[in-house]
C-alpha cells in the first residue's frame, strides 16, 4: 500500500534537512573560511520519487553463490545532494555565507515547511471524514 | 545524533557570540590599563571561532564553537609621560593594544548575528510545535 502522505513524507524530511544546513550556515556567519552549503531540492526529491515509486532503482545485489548474502545498494542520501553556494561578494577571511540571503532561503524553507505541514494536515482531515463517514 | 540539531546549531553560535561579546567587554574595560613594561601591559583579546563537524556524517553541520582565545599581536602603545606614577626609569608608560574602534565595529557584528540566530531559533520551534501538532 502506498503511503498516505505520498511525496510529503519525504518532502518534509528534505526541508527539515535544508532548515539544518541554513540554521548552520547562519551560525558560521562570522567563521573563517567557512564555506556555505544548500540542497539541490530538485535532484533531491527526484531521487525520493525514485526510491517511492519504484524499487527498480536500488539494484539488488547479484547472487552467484548459495552462500552470497542478498541485499541491494544503498539509496543516495541527502549528504549528496549537497551544493557550496556561489558568493556573490567573497569575503577576505574565506566565509562565502552572506547572512541577508541565507536568512531569506531559510524563511522560503520554513513557509515550504509549513505548506508541506498543511497538505498532510489536509489529506489527515480527508481520511477522517472518510471514516466517519461524513 | 540530536533529535532537533536546529535548536542545538543556534544554540551552539549563541554561545559563540557571546563569548565574543565577553571578549570585547573585557578589551574595553581595559582600554585604558596603563604599566610600566611591555610584558605587564593588557593585549587585546580575540575569539577564533571553527566550525563543529557532524559527529555521524563527518561534514561541517555541528554548529560553531570557539576555538581558542588569542591575543593581539598589534603593537603596544608607548607614551612618554615621566609624570604617570607608573613611567619607568625613561619616563615611559605602555597603553595596550585596543582598537576601541575595531572593538565598536566587532560588538555591533556580534550582536546582529547573535539576533539572526534567536530568529532562526524562533521559526524552528514554531515549526517543530506545528509538526507535534499535526493531525489535531
Amino acid at each position: 500500500m502506498d503511503s498516505i502522505f505520498g511525496i510529503h513524507e519525504q518532502a518534509l524530511s528534505i526541508r527539515k534537512e535544508r532548515q539544518n544546513i541554513i540554521a548552520n550556515n547562519l551560525a558560521n556567519a562570522d567563521t573563517p573560511n567557512f564555506k556555505a552549503r544548500d540542497l539541490d531540492w530538485r535532484k533531491e526529491m527526484q531521487a525520493a520519487q525514485d526510491t517511492l515509486s519504484q524499487s527498480i532503482n536500488r539494484p539488488d545485489l547479484k547472487t552467484t553463490h548459495s552462500r552470497h548474502i542478498a541485499g541491494f545498494a544503498e539509496s543516495a542520501s541527502t549528504q549528496d545532494y549537497l551544493k557550496y553556494r556561489q558568493p556573490t561578494q567573497p569575503a577576505l577571511d574565506g566565509n562565502t555565507v552572506e547572512t541577508h540571503i541565507e536568512k531569506a532561503q531559510f524563511m522560503e524553507n520554513a513557509m515550504q515547511y509549513q505548506a508541506t505541514l498543511e497538505f498532510m494536515n489536509g489529506r489527515i482531515s480527508g481520511i477522517r471524514g472518510a471514516l466517519k463517514g461524513e | 545524533m540530536s533529535m532537533f540539531p536546529t535548536l542545538d546549531i543556534s544554540a551552539s553560535a549563541m554561545h559563540a557570540q557571546t563569548v565574543r561579546l565577553n571578549t570585547i567587554a573585557s578589551n574595553m574595560a581595559n582600554v585604558d590599563s596603563v604599566s610600566s613594561n611591555a610584558a605587564d601591559t593588557y593585549r587585546s583579546k580575540q575569539p577564533v571561532f571553527k566550525t563543529v563537524l557532524d559527529e555521524e556524517s563527518g561534514l561541517p553541520m555541528g554548529g560553531v564553537r570557539v576555538d581558542d582565545v588569542v591575543e593581539s599581536k598589534a603593537p603596544l602603545k608607548m607614551e612618554y609621560n615621566p609624570n604617570h606614577p607608573s613611567a619607568n626609569e625613561d619616563g615611559y608608560i605602555f597603553r595596550p593594544n585596543v582598537n576601541v574602534v575595531e572593538e565598536m565595529a566587532n560588538m555591533l557584528s556580534a550582536s546582529r548575528s547573535y539576533e539572526t540566530n534567536i530568529e532562526v531559533l524562533n521559526t524552528s520551534k514554531q515549526l517543530l510545535l506545528r509538526t507535534i501538532q499535526l493531525g489535531k
